[in-house]
Parts: structure tokens; sequence; C-alpha cells
């Protein structure tokens, strides 16, 4: 099993620094198969938070037990913090995809940081781009059932009181960034955000190896400086990768307020 | 020594969404110490504004990687 990705160690004495191929993973069963490391975070990622959570309402009771308070501080976190300030009462039915949502990115991402994995899932861009695709069709679909396929177009692009010719110039920048712009800007953001925070863990914790290892004499004790920021940078990144996917939820919750409101 | 002259780019590129999201988290905490029960509220609204200058950079190194 490939655990670390063996294609990119460094060889000879000039350090490498990690890049974009540091992200590909030869399969894990040897050569012919297709299942990666990358992959097998997911699978985990999805047993453990299905897991979680059928735990935590297995007995559900009016006193919650220990697993029942976590399930129900998560549940209630996004219902009330999340979907209570942005869609309001009309959000109760979004609460159970927008949890899950967040559970799941949040695993995943923190995985980034867990030892043995150390490899954030949604750092590969085919991950991020499926959740906000469907996202994507939620946010349409119940703005089309709400105001009907030509209501929903025209409270997007001609807002009522607005000069026509402001609209020439309002209408197409609306239609880019409400169908277009959206699922793009929410898979690049937690994409490129994991992926620059493993480069950045990645380059800290080689570059300590390297100096550790491969220089030796007087550059071993600078090692410790990079060492140093790499266990900073890891708690920083603990921190990016909650908090990101707390934004890709929230943006979520947003968007669908937004195809709900009456008027834009 | 070696590069890509695309990570300078990025740096400069880097500089404007920095300082979009440096006068947001001043604005917070200017209304949070004003106004120090209306964190709650004001939380969300800068972590939204936090996260839509922050995507500028993002799109930056994603393009300094593609290009």
């Amino acid at each position: 099993m490939h655990l670390v990705n063996v294609a990119q160690a460094p060889e000879g004495d000039e350090f490498h620094a990690p890049g974009p191929g540091d992200f590909e993973f030869p399969p894990l069963f040897g050569e012919g198969t297709f299942f990666t490391k990358p992959m097998l975070v997911v699978v985990l990622g999805a047993l453990v938070v299905g897991v979680v959570f059928y735990l935590a309402s297995r007995r559900a009771a009016m006193v919650p037990a220990k697993m029942q308070f976590v399930g129900e501080s998560i549940y209630g976190f996004v219902r009330n913090d999340i979907v209570g300030d942005t869609i309001g009462r009309e959000g109760r039915k979004f609460v159970p995809y927008l949890t899950t949502l967040f559970c799941f990115i949040a695993v995943l991402n923190v995985s980034g940081i867990l030892p043995v994995l150390q490899f954030p899932a949604t750092a590969k861009i085919a991950f991020p781009l499926v959740l906000a695709i469907i996202s994507w069709v939620i946010f349409n679909y119940v703005g089309i059932k709400k105001h009907g396929f030509y209501g929903y177009f025209k409270a997007m692009m001609f807002p009522p009181g607005l000069p026509k010719p402001i609209c020439v110039l309002l209408a197409p920048l609306e239609f880019l960034s409400t169908v277009i712009i959206r699922p793009i800007t929410l898979t690049l953001r937690l994409t490129l955000n994991m992926f620059a925070g493993h480069l950045v863990l990645l380059l800290t914790v080689l570059g300590g190896e390297y100096l550790l290892v491969e220089k030796g004499g007087g550059f071993a004790v600078l090692s410790v400086v990079p060492f140093a920021f790499s266990i900073v940078l890891t708690f920083f990144e603990a921190f990016v990768q909650v908090l990101q996917a707390y934004v890709f939820v929230l943006l979520s919750a947003l968007y669908i307020a937004g195809a709900l409101a009456d008027e834009h | 020594m070696e590069g890509n002259l695309n990570m300078v780019g990025y740096g400069l590129a880097a500089i404007g969404p920095g300082v979009g999201i440096g006068l947001i988290f001043a604005a917070y905490i200017n209304g949070v110490a004003r106004q120090p029960e209306a964190r709650g509220v004001l939380q969300g609204i800068a972590i939204l504004g936090f996260a839509l200058a922050e995507a500028l950079a993002i799109i930056g190194i994603g393009l300094a990687f593609v290009l």
C-alpha cells in the first residue's frame, strides 16, 4: 500500500520543492487498479459521518446521551446559526442536506491534518465540484419551483424598479454571476484553499526534513525553524479547514435564500 | 535558481485581496468594539465578506498553477 507519495520523494542533494505533482497518487493496490488514497479518504469520511449520525440518532431521548448531544449540537448549529440567519423558517427542509454537507466537507478537509491519512480529499477538484453542482441544482430547482421558470429568471435578471438602460448592463451580469460563476467559485474556493494549505504544510515539513537529513551538520540546527512553522501551520490549517466547510454551507444557504426570496 | 515567474505574479495579485480582507476584519473589530452585543450578526457578515474577497486570491493561485 502506497500511503506516502513515492513518486515525488527527493533525490540527490538538491531540494525539490513540492508542487502540483504531489497531489497525484499511485493506485493503492498496485498497478492496474483504480483505487487511490483520495478515494480512500472519501469512503472513510462518508462512513465516519454516517456512523456518527446513526449512533447519535439511534436511541433518541428527551435527555440526550453523549452521542445524541454531539449530533444535536452540529444539527442545531447549522439550523440556528446558518439556516436561521439566512433563509429563516422556510429553510427548515434544507437543514438535513446542509448539515450533511457541512459534516462531510469538514471531515474530508480535516483528514488533511490527521496522521496516516494526511491528505485533504477536497484538494482534488472532482469532489468539491460534485458538491457544488448538487447545491447549484438545489437552489435553481427551488427557485424555479417557487417562482416558475419565467418568474425566476425575471426576478434574477430584471429586478423591479430599475431603469431600463441599467437592465441592459445588469441582466447579463446577474445571469452570469448566478448561473455560471456561483458553482465555479464554490468549487475553486474549497479546492484551492485545501490545495494551498496542503502545499504549505508539505513545504515546511519537507524543507525541515531536507535540512535535518540531507544537509546535516550546522543546517540540522536550522531545521527547528521549518518544523516549528509546520506545527503552527497545522493548527492554522485545522481552523481554515473547518472555516471553509462553514463558508461552503453558508454560501449554499445564501444561494437558496436568494432563490426563495420574493424580490431580490 | 529555478522557479516560475507565475509565482511572482501571484504574489503581486495577492496584495489586493490581502488589503481587502484586512479592511473587512478591521471593520468587524471596529463594529464589535463599538457594540459588543452585535458580535453574532457581524461575525456571519464578516466571514461572508472574507470568503468573497478571498475568492480573488484563490482564483489567482489557481491561475498561477494552470497558466
